[in-house]
């Protein structure tokens, strides 16, 4: 491309060309910025803040805790995946609504309910009169974040499963394997891309997390992140931990990538022949049954029963309506805009995507992806250098926490607007052209009327996730402004339980709707794909 | 040149600088009321002619000119919704959330919106289709939505109808049909249009003139029945239905033919390739002498006529009779040219086409 044509593209089309440029040079240039402030740095105290031990204990404990979460999710997600989809088993939808529930209980939310039913002054104590152990550090960081991220994997794992050729099997059986060898050679290896990515997603929440390590006091680099930050505000410092932060997530993404493509060389192109036939579990359903029920009662039945508990607690002594209503608004004040505006970003970024398709704009997505794997508490730092160095007048204002969110979050609004961009043809752009609209008027009379149900989920999508988000209003919240996500936190990190229950009782219900909505979704994009695959046959 | 409606020169498109040319060097007219058909082979730039025309690809070199008023040039580029060209897309483009009337009201921007939904109405009339207009598209039939789109496409008046391989989405007893509605139609309006197609029964049956297109040049432009009898090139010779070619020493308006001596439709010398259209053969009883013999290799009867398969010295010839002629296969029979040959331009002739019957252009 020309410099000229450049210019002329920018001048006519700059309604594509700004928010691609507000993406990009949103999500990149903090990130850039921040390592250009922490390079600015002696060369030996650079030296030594990142070689010290302390650093090398951060690490330990963050990849331990990751490490550990992948073993919890995979000892609950694989066996529900497998119950669910290659077994007699009755009740199979009620058992996947239920590996999915758990979205609805946030990390933090998660961390609370354990840290509220255990030790001496908890729920078990007082209603039970049982003393367990108060459950933090390692241990119970690994248990709450297993139990709240469990379903990213068990989703991955259940299209996996469900996508597995049944001629397959039934080749090694009859080539001479017994069925745990077939399941060990055949099976297992097929499900390797399912595990990887459901792993990466699970991954990628235990290094962004925050809400969980803090109130566990377990020191991962976003714990150190924000005492650093808190504490002594050490900035180059902070900038330090948050660049090997993102270092590790980039270690992370690139290894998925390299063991992905080693398996997908294996992976033969067959779809879904026909359904395979179901195991008998004979006696051994009764087993199936109380691992469905065991998982239910730890993931949702304890986090809503736990909840319930300190609600009554709370409500004998009067619910602080004022303080709720304050922080209820303070949330949806925050997040709608934050939602209205991803989907205003996302729109041009999937529509690029769709009509242009090149490196270009496979970068453009890209870059939008990177701003929601990029750990929260990293993303947010280096919005407040950059800030701080280049606007400071936008530092601390609502403004600057409205734009964290939607780009952050953007990458959640760009599928719903993709899937519906390839129901509206680009024929039908050039139909309205030829009938006399302009370019713009084309896709506002043509293309945004069938793309507005998915512009509608991806707001709703948005703004769910940004009612839950806490790291991120940690730091860019303007002073006094708290949120929901903000009270749950500030009163488990107090031990004071009764007071988060209605908080936490709240952000239980938005994400509740959140996972409503995925379910309606994927229910809806099922039938459209069986109704499309039998028109095809 | 200042009657012609739709006026190309030297049309050039690359979609990038180092790619070879999709449409080279195209130049063609199109008069007032005329009905113009583009015929090629997939690939053959066709459509991105046609897009040229309607504004939406840039032409690289040469212009594109619509009632004298230069739309595409060098420095000029008119946007589509600017030219007052009506297009109708293959699959028709109907926009699924609107009804038929609004689909078809929504070029009309003139007028108060009763004006709009009056002429909305005319047009949906005039294509047939009054008392749909509260559906969707979606919920009609094909051929109900190819005359939406039709209708969709006449309604604001264009100056000209650019048609994109519009039948070929249609099954083959309601295209032949539909094709002949839309031509009385056009016909009865004058308006001119401009076919793209790829199946050389519907542009021969549809237009008034024909541009036959390869490899992103035109080969030959001209009435059907001068193409059809008088092809330039083997391209459009095989093109245009299946032929008989035979390579023959030419000296003035005649020609020595592995048939025999045969007269040509113009004057050549030396090693030619000419060609023969089926029905410009005839049968005759051995005992004739009339021309060379040959045996019946196969036959097919199609009603009012019979098409035989007749090898002679190696080659094997297409010959169409009407049905009383009738051999049956082994029998021996002399091969006669009832019409003058045609002669193919040498250039565009590849050294080493046999001689006999070409295939169907369907399997070309």
């Amino acid at each position: 491309m020309t410099p000229a044509r450049a210019l002329r593209t920018i001048r006519t089309r700059w309604y594509v060309v700004a928010p691609v440029v507000l993406v990009v040079g949103g999500v990149l240039v903090p990130l850039v910025y921040l390592l250009v402030r922490a390079l600015q740095a002696e060369p030996h105290t650079l030296w030594d803040l990142v070689v010290r031990t302390r650093n090398l204990r951060l690490l330990g404990n963050t990849v331990g805790l990751a490490a550990g979460v992948l073993v919890g999710t995979t000892a609950i997600a694989f066996p529900l995946a497998w119950l669910t989809t290659r077994t007699d088993l009755r009740g199979k939808g009620l058992l996947t609504l239920l590996g999915v529930l758990p979205l609805a209980v946030p990390g933090y939310v998660m961390a609370y309910v354990l840290l509220s039913t255990t030790g001496s002054y908890g729920t078990l104590a007082q209603v039970a009169g049982v003393v367990w152990p108060r459950l933090d550090g390692f241990d119970g960081a690994v248990i709450a974040l297993s139990l709240s991220t469990y379903p990213y994997l068990f989703l991955n794992l259940r299209t996996a499963l469900q996508g597995l050729d049944p001629a397959l099997e039934e080749s090694a059986r009859s080539l001479g394997y017994g069925p745990w060898q077939t399941f060990g050679r055949v099976v297992l290896p097929q499900l390797g891309p399912g595990f990887l990515s459901g792993g990466l997603l699970v991954g990628l929440h235990v290094l962004g997390d925050f809400g969980v390590v803090s109130l566990m006091r377990f020191e991962t680099f976003s714990y150190a992140l924000y005492l650093q930050y808190t504490a002594s505000y050490d900035r180059i410092y902070a900038a330090c931990l948050a660049l090997m932060l993102l270092a590790l997530t980039l270690a992370v993404l690139v290894l998925e990538a390299r063991l992905l493509r080693g398996l997908l060389l294996h992976r033969t192109g067959s779809g879904t022949a026909r359904a395979s036939r179901p195991h008998r579990l004979g006696a051994w359903r009764w087993a199936g049954y109380a691992f469905g029920g065991g998982v239910a009662l730890a993931s949702v039945g304890l986090p809503a029963a736990t909840v319930g508990h300190w609600m009554t607690d709370l409500a004998a002594g009067g619910i602080p309506w004022d303080r709720l209503g304050t922080s209820l608004w303070a949330s949806v004040s925050a997040s709608a805009p934050a939602a209205l505006l991803a989907a205003a970003l996302a729109l041009p970024v999937a529509y690029l995507g769709v009509r242009y398709e090149s490196d270009w704009t496979r970068a453009v997505e890209r870059v939008a992806y990177l701003g929601y794997a990029t750990p929260p508490l990293a993303f947010a730092l280096a919005l407040i250098v950059f800030t701080l160095g280049a606007v400071p007048f936008a530092y601390q204002t609502l403004a600057l926490l409205v734009t964290a969110y939607a780009l952050h979050f953007m990458a959640e609004a760009i599928g719903p607007i993709r899937s519906a961009l390839y129901q509206a043809p680009p024929h039908l752009e050039e139909a309205a052209r030829s009938l006399g609209r302009s370019p713009l008027g084309a896709f506002a009379s043509v293309t945004l009327p069938l793309v507005r149900r998915g512009l509608l989920v991806s707001v709703a999508f948005v703004f769910l996730s940004a009612m839950k988000e806490l790291p991120i209003t940690f730091l860019l919240a303007p002073i006094g402004f708290e949120t929901l996500a903000m009270g749950v936190w500030s009163y488990a990190e107090e031990a004071m339980f009764a007071e988060a229950a209605p908080y936490a009782l709240t952000i239980m219900f938005f994400s509740a709707c959140f996972v409503g909505l995925l379910l309606v979704r994927e229910r809806a994009s099922t039938r459209v794909a069986t109704e499309t695959g039998t028109t095809a046959a | 040149m200042s009657t012609s409606l739709l006026s190309v020169q030297h049309l050039t498109k690359q979609f990038a600088p180092d790619a070879p040319p999709v449409v080279h060097d195209v130049s063609f007219d199109v008069d007032d009321g005329e009905i113009f058909a583009i015929l090629g082979p997939s690939g053959c730039g066709k459509t991105t002619t046609l897009r040229c025309v309607a504004g939406f690809e840039r032409a690289t070199e040469g212009t594109v000119t619509l009632r004298g008023r230069t739309v595409e040039g060098p420095d000029t580029h008119c946007p589509p919704e600017a030219r007052g060209v009506g297009l109708v897309f293959q699959d028709y483009a109907l926009f699924p959330h609107l009804t038929v009337l609004e689909n078809v009201a929504f070029g009309v921007q003139e007028g108060t919106r009763a004006q709009q939904t009056d002429r909305a109405r005319e047009a949906l009339d005039m294509v047939g289709l009054d008392g749909y207009e509260d559906r969707r598209p979606q919920h009609l039939s094909g051929g109900q939505q190819q005359r939406v789109a039709l209708a969709r496409a006449l309604a604001p008046a264009p100056d000209l109808i650019l048609l994109d391989e519009p039948f070929s989405n249609l099954d083959a007893l309601l295209r032949e049909e539909t094709r002949q509605e839309v031509r009385q139609l056009l016909k009865d309006r004058g308006m001119s249009a401009v076919l793209v197609t790829h199946d050389q029964e519907e542009a021969l049956s549809f237009a008034d003139r024909l541009a036959v297109m390869r490899g992103g040049q035109i080969d030959q432009i001209g009435t059907p029945e001068a193409v059809y009898d008088r092809p330039r090139t083997l391209f459009v010779a095989q093109f245009l239905g299946r032929t008989n070619l035979m390579l023959s020493q030419a000296e003035g308006t005649a020609a020595d033919t592995p048939l025999g001596r045969v007269s040509l439709t113009g004057e050549a010398s030396g090693t030619v390739m000419v060609s023969l259209r089926p029905e410009h053969l005839t049968l005759k009883p051995p005992e004739a002498d009339a021309g060379p013999r040959g045996t019946v290799v196969d036959r097919a009867f199609k009603g009012h006529d019979i098409t035989y398969r007749v090898e002679c010295d190696g080659s094997e010839y297409l010959v169409h009779t009407h049905s009383r002629v009738s051999y049956a296969p082994g029998d021996t029979v002399c091969i006669c040219p009832r019409s003058p040959a045609v002669v193919l331009e040498r250039r565009s002739t590849p050294k080493d086409v046999p001689t006999g019957a070409t295939p169907d252009p369907e399997e070309v």
